[in-house]
């Protein structure tokens, strides 16, 4: 009975410590850390997959003329570029950091549902596959844009059912990773820690998770509509059988658009994390920060035909999508605000985490104008598929979503570690990648206003130059991305040690609390927070 | 010598005046109508908005950058932590420069959409991978597809030097012809997958949906050729289906029309239109339709 009892408080003692060995940690992993780290790899693969794609599509528009790539493969490209990136790369970095840092940042042991952790982690794998495999079908991979808007969609060859399951397949493993965040936050928070003294990440985890599970069914039910319509002869989307084309439109953008804010709500709150640190003052207007992001959430329910003015809908329905999207603009604005004041009257330092996010700043800003002229729906109707879409969402994608995620890596890497990396390579890192963005995508607000449509293999002469500098700076964006990878191999082989605070500064939350790296099982007693 | 080549320049310009599109290589185009020119004026408005805000807003960016460097000895305010006040302003402010844009931007709209009081109609409809127009009630309809020479040059790995193409994948065979200072009502359908119609100097992009017709319009106030191309994906040759639509003076798209619909009378008379046949019956066919 005695020995029993030491033996089960020696074997506490070193839990924290206990790591399974083999694949088969891996496999069977229940850790959040473990899951974590499998997301962010997965999702840096996908980034230099989907990358590879757009490197392509940069070759290709290089200069006019077809010189590289049959027109049905580039489509092919633009489509699966799209999906790789919002849902291999995007996604599952936002759902790696929050398995990483939501028990870190609630004083938890580990995240509410270990094992659909795993689940939600294991499936993507298999749905990139089959996603990824299509382009070996008869007929090549899809082509029809990742909105899959129908008819075009339904004429696709073999590559059709693999693209439905694989997109099936994304919106599982969304949905329990949504679940997990939900039922951890709710209940795995340390004792005293209310809901307004929760980290601003996992507010705007908390809410992006929220808008998972509202959405991600709705994109099921449009996908599996136009599968039944393929396979089983329903007319949905059908004119011919009294169904309505325009329809899905209105389905998937029910979709699309929160999506659009879920893929940005958790950078929101990367950024809301770093900038209070760096300037060394906790972040001004909490709440209102925590208010703006639930505003937009609900904003997001109610704009999203403003992705169809030019599909023929009725005066007042364009009236009423142009006014709530431009409201939108209110809660971002505020957002913006109160990251602005935080530095003011800071005491500001620039490491690679405060660099990345003050680009994110800049640039998700200059992201956020073009919304609003694109808000405007007469104006709309001249950018409405052009270039100039395009420069818009990659301004709020990469600069914005990317760059967060970038922020929060260097922001959070030496407490995973336990080293701390190269501050020069990480810096080279950052000044040569957001000089390339712009470099890339600026010249795209021009491309679109002189009339070059997205989503087109060959233009017109006179769209030459700026395709040129757009493309060099794609390259040159692409291949700074090895630097990246470099810090990340570096800091995880070794390096000097960091301390528990990492930052020469005095970091707000529980993460702070804990050596570096941080222990297997986060907190086995849980914190007092007050 | 040098006259020769002075008139050679003056003919290249002569032959390249009329090309009105895509005056600007950065610029939306102020175009050829009041509705396309009110259009260009709401977009600068709201380019001028944004260049304030960002004046505004980065420049406190900038500031603090600058300012507030811990290297510099600054040190935190960590009293700074809300403000009610500021944050009611910040919201009010916003609120009241989007009610001031969103007017105008509302009043284009509704013109926008008015399609009556047209005096020409034209079904136009999108086809992998070409336009069909027709004239409702003039007896006349034709094709309309990228131009030959076009098509061969954008072939994978031609050779062909798209610089040295004719309005390179903005020709077409057979195009679009209209009366200038006239409402003309385009309806638009798809005949395969949902097509998008897009003149950039008139302003007009609307979607061509298999199944449904929509509406938009334009009254041109400048004689010129515009072009523009198919703006919704619709599959692989989705980049070589452009539009271009010619803009003439009353009396010679009276004179145009009645050579289509003599030609059109010819073919459905089971004759072979024969080219000399077309070119006799105008003058009898434009009496007959004025
Ligand atoms: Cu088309």
């Amino acid at each position: 009975m005695a020995h029993a009892d030491t033996h089960a408080l020696h074997a506490a003692d070193h839990h924290d410590d206990h790591k399974p060995h083999g694949i088969g940690r891996w496999l069977f992993a229940t850790n959040h850390k473990d899951i974590g780290t499998m997301y962010m790899v997965f999702a840096l693969i996908m980034f230099f997959i989907g990358g590879a794609m757009a490197m392509v599509i940069r070759l290709e528009l290089f200069k006019p003329g077809m010189q590289f790539v049959d027109p049905g493969f580039y489509n092919s490209l633009v489509t699966s570029h799209a999906l790789v990136m919002i849902f291999g790369a995007v996604m599952p970095a936002f759902v790696g950091l929050a398995n990483w840092m939501i028990p870190l940042q609630i004083g938890a042991p580990d995240m509410a549902l270990p094992r659909m952790n795993n689940y939600s982690f294991w499936i993507l794998p298999f749905a990139f596959t089959l996603l990824l495999s299509s382009f070996f079908t008869a007929g090549g991979g899809p082509a029809g844009g990742w909105t899959l808007y129908p008819p075009l969609s339904l004429q696709a060859g073999d590559s059709f059912p693999l693209t439905i399951f694989a997109i099936h397949m994304m919106g599982a493993s969304s949905i329990m990773g949504a679940i997990n965040v939900i039922v951890t936050i709710m209940n795995m928070r340390a004792p005293g820690m209310t809901l307004l003294k929760l980290p601003l990440f996992c507010w705007t985890w908390l809410i992006t998770a929220y808008l998972l599970i509202a959405v991600m069914p709705v994109l099921a039910g449009a996908v599996t509509m136009l599968l039944t319509d393929h396979y089983f002869g329903t007319s949905f989307f059908n004119p011919a059988g009294g169904g309505d084309p325009v329809m899905f439109q209105h389905i998937f953008w029910f979709f699309g658009h929160p999506e659009v804010y879920i893929l940005i709500l958790p950078a929101f709150g990367i950024v809301s994390e770093i900038i209070p640190t760096f300037s060394r003052k906790p972040l001004f207007g909490y709440d209102a920060m925590v208010y703006a992001t639930a505003s937009i959430a609900f904003l997001s329910f109610i704009v999203w035909a403003h992705h169809m003015f030019t599909v023929g809908m009725p005066l007042a329905g364009q009236m009423f999508f142009m006014m709530s999207t431009m409201l939108i603009a209110v809660p971002t604005g505020v957002k913006v605000f109160n990251w602005t004041t935080t530095m003011w009257k800071g005491s500001l330092s620039f490491e690679p985490p405060m660099l990345f996010a003050l680009a994110f700043l800049f640039l998700f800003t200059i992201g956020g104008f073009s919304g609003l002229m694109l808000a405007i729906a007469p104006a709309d109707y001249q950018y409405q598929d052009t270039y100039f879409v395009v420069a818009h969402f990659h301004y709020v994608l990469v600069p914005g979503a990317v760059f967060a995620i970038m922020a929060g890596v260097y922001y959070w890497l030496p407490k995973w570690t336990g080293h701390m990396y190269s501050m020069t390579l990480a810096k080279w890192h950052f000044w040569v990648s957001t000089i390339s963005v712009n470099v890339l995508f600026f010249p795209q607000h021009f491309l679109g206003l002189a009339g070059m449509p997205r989503r087109i293999p060959d233009y017109n002469v006179q769209f030459t130059d700026w395709n040129m500098v757009s493309s060099i700076g794609g390259f040159v964006f692409g291949l700074s991305q090895l630097l990246f990878v470099a810090v990340i191999i570096q800091s995880a082989r070794g390096g000097p040690k960091a301390t528990a605070k990492v930052w020469d500064a005095e970091p707000l939350g529980l993460e702070w609390t804990v050596p570096s790296p941080a222990p297997y099982h986060s907190f086995s007693d849980a914190p007092e927070v007050h | 010598m040098l006259n020769r080549k002075v008139a050679t320049v003056m003919t290249s310009l002569a032959a390249a005046a009329p090309t009105l599109a895509y005056e600007s290589t950065y610029n939306l185009p102020v175009g050829a109508t009041d509705v396309s020119a009110r259009v260009y004026g709401l977009h600068m408005m709201m380019f001028w908005v944004c260049i304030a805000i960002a004046i505004v807003v980065f420049g406190v960016m900038i500031y603090s950058i600058v300012k507030f460097r811990r290297s510099k000895g600054a040190v935190a305010d960590q009293t700074l932590l809300h403000s009610t006040k500021v944050e009611i302003v910040w919201t009010l402010i916003p609120v009241l420069i989007l009610i001031a844009t969103a007017i105008p931007a509302a009043r284009t709209l509704i013109v926008m959409e008015d399609t009556r009081n047209s005096e020409l109609s034209i079904k136009v409809t999108g086809y992998q991978w070409k336009w069909h127009y027709e004239y409702i009630g003039k007896g006349v309809n034709f094709y309309s597809s990228l131009a030959a020479d076009s098509n061969e040059a954008r072939q994978l790995k031609s050779g062909i030097d798209p610089h040295g193409v004719k309005d390179y994948l903005l020709n077409v065979d057979n195009p679009v012809v209209v009366p200038v200072n006239t409402k003309i009502r385009v309806l638009l359908t798809g005949n395969d997958v949902i097509h998008s119609w897009w003149v950039p100097d008139f302003a007009v992009k609307k979607d061509a949906i298999p199944g449904f017709i929509n509406e938009a319009w334009f009254k041109s106030n400048k004689v010129g050729r515009f072009t523009g191309q198919c703006t919704e994906l619709c599959g692989r040759d989705h980049g070589f289906m452009p539009i271009v639509v010619e803009v003439r003076s009353k009396e010679d798209f009276a004179k145009w029309l009645a050579d289509k619909q003599a030609a059109a009378k010819a073919a459905t008379s089971g004759e072979v239109a024969p080219t000399a046949t077309a070119m006799t019956t105008p003058a009898a066919a434009t009496t007959a339709a004025l």
